[in-house]
């Protein structure tokens, strides 16, 4: 009896399943087709293919700029945040000091507030400092909202390593710096690297905070698309897109990569 | 209940102790993990520290590593004093439960770990490493990862590498907890090969006292942060200092009641209507007062059972009993006896030819030898 209720209900499931994945998948699964159409509008389903658009990206100055841009600001920021973000993570879970609690809920603030409030924040901090509209300005602020993927990411690694690894090593001679260099970073750099990789994306594809910190002489490649949406709707839009999409998946497929080379322990 | 070393254990004069761990104490907060702890560790003496879990033995150990700060005492490794000294500049090696490999490297580029750090030159790295791999019989195994070994090698392995430096001394926190008895035992013996050979100090921890009979010259046996009493196996097997060590150690009849002195400097115990003599040199040994709560221990393996009617010899204790169960373990028969007032009393016997067997339900005398019964102080009376 059992079974002549679960055999529908698990169709349904399937069913619901499958339209859930559509849902997610439809905006990339319309976005791809449309950057290899002939037409000079972006239309679904697109006429006939060509790599024209892709071209344009590539020596359309202000796209070639945009994407140079958006590399520069990434690999800069995935650099910046993973070195902080290691170190924050290493005193929030060795250190025992007064109120760390409170700074690990902090330093993981980016996560929950507005996207938009930490721009209009950095915004007229940097202004100020006149970095708004440079390469630094914009690296640092991703890197803030990089970091708390860092701190998770390398956090998780500390807790779940063998302290007695640590000790063993110390036993064995070897300074703190030598213990972390030999024995710690190598065991967590898995997750090191999990982080670098999540800092990357962060930047690759962040726009809020870009808008407001990018000039019409300094801007990434997900601005360059905000702006050229606005004017004219060009199909290199989608070639753009999916460029930005195909690195985000080669480095999420890296990410699984790097995960499943964590040491067995 | 002082933790000075027997005389026969004694460091000879002009002799520096590897160890001398003096008034060691550890609190976390209110609690007190160590509370007064002394001891001497000759050079090449194997020392257990054997109690149950939270009596403080790791908690020393780790202290003597330098993992932990002490809250009171001093640690002093081979004449200096190391209570203030960092784990990396201590020159002790350490052999953990859970083996401590690292998971990145090779046995082989484990073992020589310690040495780069002592910036030893390679070619005698290479060398030290393949001793150190043929010590604990592993040659060919130097290229594999700690996941590739099974429990007991990777112990082997960390055995190798605390070794492969010739520390001062060697610390094990009791590095066969998580294997199988048979493992355990074929390693205990290979660990006391290994340090015999070395001549190697080691402190040793476990909660096991069959391990801590077989492998050590020495016992502390550690009751609430404190060694309740320390000497060898023999010392706390027929000399136990109180009730914890002779219930800790081995199985123990435990008979119940009041001292009571006389002019010889022997005694009695006393229970309803029972009077047990006590020697006197187990008297002395206990220096109870008349009146006291005192507890006569008395192994199983030495008391004899006869029959109910039959006679007391001359220089014997006896207690009548009755059988309750039997067991046969091989060699040795084991009975359960119920004394009279309700005590439970066990009797190891040898299965002779011609020794008579008891049935269930017999009602026996229970007899020992005067100088068999240990006297102490029972805590709970």
């Amino acid at each position: 009896m059992t079974e002549s209720w679960r055999q529908p209900r698990r169709l349904l499931m399937a069913a619901l399943g499958a339209l859930t994945v559509f849902y997610l998948l439809a905006p990339t699964l319309v976005i791809i087709p449309m950057s290899f159409t002939e037409a000079s509008i972006m239309s679904f389903p697109p006429e006939g293919f060509s790599l024209q658009w892709y071209e344009r990206m590539f020596t359309d100055r202000q796209w070639s700029s945009g994407m140079v841009n958006s590399l520069e600001v990434a690999v800069l920021t995935a650099i910046l945040a993973t070195v902080l973000g290691t170190l924050a993570a290493l005193g929030l879970t060795r250190g025992r000091f007064p109120g760390r609690n409170i700074v690990n809920a902090i330093a993981l603030t980016p996560l929950i507030v507005p996207v938009v409030i930490i721009a209009i924040g950095m915004f007229s901090l940097f202004v100020q400092w006149r970095i708004s509209g440079s390469l630094l300005g914009l690296v640092l602020a991703h890197t803030a909202l990089a970091l708390p993927f860092v701190i998770v990411n390398v956090g998780t690694s500390l807790r779940t390593m063998d302290r007695n690894l640590e000790l063993a090593a110390a036993n064995l001679g070897a300074d703190p710096r030598r213990t972390f260099m030999r024995i710690t970073l190598p065991i967590i750099l898995p997750g090191v690297l999990a982080g670098a990789i999540f800092s990357f994306i962060t930047s690759w594809d962040e726009v809020v905070v870009a808008i407001f910190l990018t000039t019409a002489r300094f801007r990434t490649l997900p601005v360059e698309m905000w702006e050229q949406v606005r004017q004219v709707v060009d199909p290199t839009v989608a070639a753009v897109s999916t460029t930005l999409l195909l690195v985000t998946t080669v480095l999420l497929l890296l990410l699984l990569v790097v995960r499943r080379q964590a040491p067995a322990r | 209940m002082t933790a000075t070393a027997p005389p026969e254990v004694a460091a000879l004069p002009g002799e520096r102790p590897a160890l001398v761990v003096r008034g060691l104490r550890k609190s976390f907060g209110d609690a007190t993990a160590v509370d007064g702890v002394d001891l001497e560790v000759r050079r090449g003496e194997f020392v257990t520290l054997l109690g149950p879990s939270g009596s403080g033995k790791t908690t020393t150990l780790r202290m003597v590593a330098g993992f932990m700060a002490p809250s009171g005492g001093s640690i002093e490794i081979d004449g200096s004093d190391m209570t203030r000294v960092p784990p990396y500049r201590r020159d002790v090696g350490m052999v953990f439960q859970n083996y401590a490999l690292f998971p990145h490297m090779t046995a082989a580029q484990n073992i020589a770990f310690p040495l780069q750090m002592r910036r030893t030159v390679r070619p005698e790295i290479t060398r030290r490493v393949a001793d150190a791999l043929a010590l604990v019989k592993l040659e060919k195994f130097g290229d594999r990862y700690p996941r590739q070994l099974s429990g007991g090698q990777q112990q082997r392995i960390a055995l190798a590498r605390a070794v492969v430096f010739e520390p001062q001394l060697l610390l094990m926190d009791e590095p066969l907890g998580a294997l199988d008895r048979k493992l355990r035992e074929a390693l205990q013996l290979e660990i006391l090969h290994v340090s015999r050979q070395l001549g190697a100090t080691v402190l040793y921890v476990t909660h096991d006292q069959e391990e801590a009979l077989v492998m050590s010259d020495r016992i502390a046996i550690f009751s609430a942060g404190r060694i309740e009493q320390l000497g060898s196996g023999e010392d706390l097997y027929d000399r136990p200092v109180s009730l914890f060590v002779a219930d800790f150690i081995g199985e123990s009849n435990i008979l119940r009641g009041r001292y009571e002195g006389d002019d010889s400097g022997a005694g009695w115990v006393a229970r309803g209507a029972w009077r047990w003599r006590v020697g006197p040199a187990a008297a002395q040994r206990s220096a109870l007062a008349t009146g006291a709560a005192a507890a006569l221990v008395v192994r199983p393996e030495r008391i004899r059972i006869v029959a109910g009617d039959a006679g007391v010899p001359g220089g014997a204790n006896a207690v009548e009993a009755t059988v309750a169960d039997a067991l046969y373990l091989g060699s040795d028969r084991k009975y359960g006896l119920t004394l009279s007032d309700g005590q439970r009393a066990a009797v190891r016997e040898q299965r002779d030819e011609g020794r008579r067997q008891w049935e269930i339900g017999d009602a026996v005398r229970l007899i020992w030898s005067i100088d068999d019964g240990v006297l102490v102080a029972d805590p709970a009376g």
